[in-house]
């Protein structure tokens, strides 16, 4: 035993990888918040009045809300009045092409394994790069396009989509939905904005890059996808953040909505720096997401890796708003040392003959918590509501916690829900199993670690699944004695 | 004048009770308690689904004299067997002697008072108000509050109580609204053994409100059963906790019957406090009308080796509601822990509703815990294989209920209190073999 804890030691130690800082010049709004922030960022953006007057009533309404005590984490109260609401990677203005970008900049993706062309060429995966607060170059611009698909930023999309944005914003997380969402909207700076038209099947997969570089900042991006009649597509989304002592807030939002028959596939890899090995640092990530099947026969489905973040906070929900749509969320939650999740879902069945499927896989070591927290509800209205719900968890470590908190709220006699959960460690017969046959400890826990979320990785696009199977061997590295 | 200020009001007419070794202390905390948490609302997370603040809005009396309660007033809520068991009367509240009748020997039955200043004092200020670490609300606090009229039953060390205990909850609401606090303190001795059945009637069709609190404290070696029956009528409703602290390696078994037709919140907290302790939880709820049934358990397991085991089935018919809230907690130390719990539901009816909530907080690593929760209708294939067999479908629905209750019932180890719950069932699902 000695001998494996000093090789946990050493590799515990295992550096955060994209803790890297890009030495940019930024465009930085003085920290705080106030109206004047707002208004900076709003004319920054060059955005239209309703803009602004739709943030500065999220912002009224902010003010009068108090910030979330009931998950299951605990952090320091976050002063707002200290983070830098607007920090943009300064350029040239009006680039026409990616070659323009910033070289730095480019090498930061580079680092970060997605060098923009390359990953141009190679896996013809369309990307829409953020960096601190502001959208840097999207690809594949042209082809989507040509299919009347509509992939930019969103500081874009209210230039020059504004009907859209303006029917579509906040109309699946109001301002005043939650303190977090109702700040995000006040001063949300950039993020993505994506339309698929009636029918059109997107050809790739889009995907959004989120980076936190700048030192102070806040990270507050929009995504705002809309999936018209008969269309698909597929989403992803990756974040990282440099190593720095304090901790810095992230609270983005997320709108999906689904029209009839549409399918819209979100997969999420977050690996915001989680803290050092004693807590200090890391990223606060308090994230909405929601989407609304609002037509019948649609379909969402959330998949999402978390391994980063000192605290996460997210509960990727689905409103089964029409008839026959499906809900689905797949989701490994890994914390190490002092990390703390409280993740889950919300799948809300308010039409007939709706489904919803939860798979959780929580992995808790170190003196970390994870919880999962997850509400299933059916309304009056939702016959035939079909759901099932599995809760599994795996703590490695006699120090950290694994907690399950599911809400199950069901006002329809037709509905038939199930939930069921475990709690357990890696067994030691399974352990043996593997030395038996001559594979170490190590790689034994990494393969059954593997094995336990085998279901959720399924779910993951192709580039995702080797990326996100990595980062879940790298967070767990020797954190088994 | 609202209930809460009449009741803040009784309170200040208590007789002064600082001098009575911690009673005083404890009601004193206890009522500043309540002056600072209030009657609990929805917002509070672990009243989310059950609202109780109206029946602080109407006028209750909370008596503190003999009561009008006869011996033929008893009869008609007698439990079957009673002529061979311990019968404990509790007349809104306080405890009455007259009725009561203690068959066993080692079996001792004495206001908190006494026993807080007797040989029992240790116990008392070691054990009374355990509850409170796990029940933070006002409710709670009220009960405490007036503790100084509670009972304490002692079990002697050794002693097999051969006689069940009954305990009768009436409440007299037959002239006025009627607000009755019990509150007993049970110690099991060491290598005892003791079966307690509990049950509620409010006579009269004024409204009663029962907020009921027993703490049982058992001892290494001892075996104790606890079994509440809950058939009181719609103008009846009830807070009830059970709180059972198990202080040395032992076995308990509960069982929680709910037929009522008003409200009911009943919590049920296991702690489980000793190395290798076991402890079994059954329920079942049959649901009618407009009734609330809301059963929050909580196991604590707090050492290493000790298995819980829970089961709640819950039947929900016309507009009536369900809550279940079970809380399994594994503290750090805790290793070697084996828990489980289930929470199975059908829904019958259109207005039915049903909210449940298993919850899982687990701090240690080698456990094997697991909870399942499930909430559907009746099996239509079962349904229909019966009735290809000439079974009307009214009575193949109560044959696969009763099916369904039958888990439970089995539970009940005293022969005359199981036939006569399941013949309660058996009424309300108008099912009849014969």
């Amino acid at each position: 035993m000695n001998n494996e804890l000093s090789a946990i030691e050493k590799t515990v130690l295992t550096d955060y990888k994209y803790g890297f800082v890009t030495d940019i010049e930024a465009d930085e709004a003085p920290p705080g918040l106030n109206e004047d922030t707002i208004r900076f960022i709003s004319a920054k953006k060059n955005e239209p009045e309703w803009m602004l007057e739709w943030r500065l009533k999220a912002y009224k309404h902010w003010l009068k809300m108090e910030e979330p005590n009931w998950a299951n984490v605990k952090y320091e109260k976050i002063n707002y009045q200290d983070i830098i609401y607007y920090s943009a990677p300064k350029q040239k203005k009006n680039i026409n092409s990616l070659d323009e970008i910033d070289p730095e900049l480019r090498k930061t993706f580079e680092k970060l394994g997605i060098s923009l062309d390359e990953q141009k060429r190679l896996s013809g995966v369309a990307i829409d790069a953020v960096i601190d607060s502001v959208s840097i170059g999207t690809t594949f611009k042209e082809q989507l396009a040509e299919l009347g698909i509509i992939f930019c930023s969103i500081s874009e999309a209210i230039q020059e989509h504004p009907e859209l944005v303006k029917k579509y914003i906040g109309s699946v997380v109001p301002i005043t939905d939650n303190y977090f969402s109702a700040l995000n909207s006040a001063v949300f700076s950039d993020g993505s904005f994506c339309y698929i038209p009636k029918g059109v099947r997107c050809p790739m997969e889009l995907s959004t890059y989120f980076r936190i570089n700048a030192e102070g900042t806040g990270q507050f991006e929009r995504t705002l996808l809309i999936a018209d009649e008969g269309s698909y597509v597929s989403y992803l989304e990756g974040c990282t953040a440099p190593i720095r002592d304090e901790n810095q807030l992230h609270a983005a939002v997320v709108e999906l909505i689904a029209m009839e028959n549409a399918e819209i596939k979100y997969s999420t890899v977050q690996n915001w720096y989680p803290g050092d090995k004693d807590g200090k640092g890391g990223i606060y990530n308090f994230v909405t997401k929601r989407g609304i099947c609002q037509g019948a026969h649609a379909k969402i489905s959330w998949t999402q890796v978390e391994t980063g973040s000192s605290i996460t906070w997210k509960y990727p929900s689905v409103i089964l708003k029409g008839d026959h749509s499906v809900g689905e969320f797949y989701s490994v939650a890994v914390t190490n040392n002092h990390q703390q999740a409280d993740t889950g879902t919300k799948m809300m069945h308010l039409g007939k003959n709706t489904r919803s499927r939860i798979v959780s896989k929580g992995i808790s070591a170190g003196v970390s918590n994870n919880s999962y927290r997850g509400l299933v509800h059916v309304g009056k209205n939702a016959a035939n509501a079909r759901n099932f719900s599995q809760c599994d968890s795996l703590l490695l470590g006699d120090k950290c916690g694994a907690h399950t908190f599911p809400y199950i709220e069901v006002k329809n006699n037709t509905a038939v829900v199930e939930h069921e959960a475990t709690t357990s460690k890696i067994g030691e017969d399974q352990i043996f199993y593997c030395n038996q046959r001559g594979i170490d400890t190590e790689t034994a826990v990494a393969l059954i670690i593997n094995g336990f979320a085998k279901e959720v990785m399924n779910q993951l696009p192709m580039e995702f699944a080797v990326e996100a199977q990595k980062l879940l061997a790298i967070s767990l590295e020797g954190s088994v004695g | 004048m609202n209930n809460l200020e009449y009741i803040k009001e009784r309170y200040s007419k208590l007789p002064d009770v600082s001098d009575l070794n911690g009673l005083g202390v404890i009601r004193q905390k206890a009522f500043d308690a309540l002056n600072t948490m209030g009657i609990p609302t929805t917002r509070h997370e672990e009243w989310k689904y059950t609202r109780i603040g109206s029946f602080f809005n109407k006028e209750y009396k909370y008596q503190a004299g003999q009561s009008a309660v006869t011996a033929a007033d008893l009869a008609s809520v007698r439990l079957p067997g009673y002529e061979q068991a311990n019968e404990l009367v509790y007349i809104n509240g306080r405890y009455v002697p007259e009725l009561s009748v203690i068959r066993s020997k080692g079996l001792t039955v004495q206001p908190l008072q006494e026993a807080a200043s007797n040989e029992y004092r240790d116990i008392v200020a070691k054990h009374l108000g355990h509850s409170s670490n796990y029940l933070k609300d006002g409710i709670m606090a009220l009960n405490t509050a007036f503790v100084q009229d509670g009972m304490f039953v002692h079990v002697k060390k050794g002693q097999i109580i051969e006689h069940p205990i009954y305990i009768y909850n009436i409440t007299d609401a037959r002239e006025a609204n009627v607000l009755s606090q019990p509150r007993t303190l049970v110690y099991v001795g060491e290598n005892a053994q003791v079966k307690f059945v509990e049950t509620f009637n409010t006579l009269g069709t004024q409204e009663s409100f029962t907020n009921r609190v027993i703490e049982i404290v058992v001892e290494k070696d001892a075996i104790t059963e606890y079994y509440k029956i809950q058939t009181d009528a719609s103008h009846a409703s009830q807070v009830a906790t059970t709180h059972i602290q198990q202080i040395g390696k032992s076995y308990t078994h509960t069982v929680t019957v709910s037929l009522n037709y008003g409200l009911v919140r009943n919590n049920l907290n296991i702690v489980l406090d000793e190395q290798y302790c076991e402890a079994h939880l059954y329920g079942i709820y049959l649901q009618q009308g407009q009734s609330h049934i809301d059963n929050h358990t909580v196991v604590d397991h707090a050492k290493p080796h000790c298995e819980s085991n829970e089961l709640y089935k819950g039947m929900l018919d016309d507009q009536s509601t369900g809550v279940f809230n079970g809380k399994i907690f594994v503290r750090q130390d805790a290793q070697k822990t084996n828990a489980y719990q289930s929470n199975k539901n059908v829904l019958l009816a259109e207005g039915a509703s049903v909210n449940t909530k298993p919850q899982l907080e687990i701090f240690a690593d080698d456990v094997k815990c697991s909870h399942g929760c499930t909430i559907g209708r009746l099996d239509e294939e079962s349904l229909f294989y019966l009735r290809s067999r000439g079974i009307t479908e009214s009575t193949a629905r109560s044959l696969l209920l009763h099916g369904f209750a039958v888990d439970i019932l089995e539970q009940i180890k005293i022969d005359p209190i199981r036939e006569y719950v399941d013949k309660l069932i058996s009424e309300r699902l108008e099912f009849d073999l014969a």
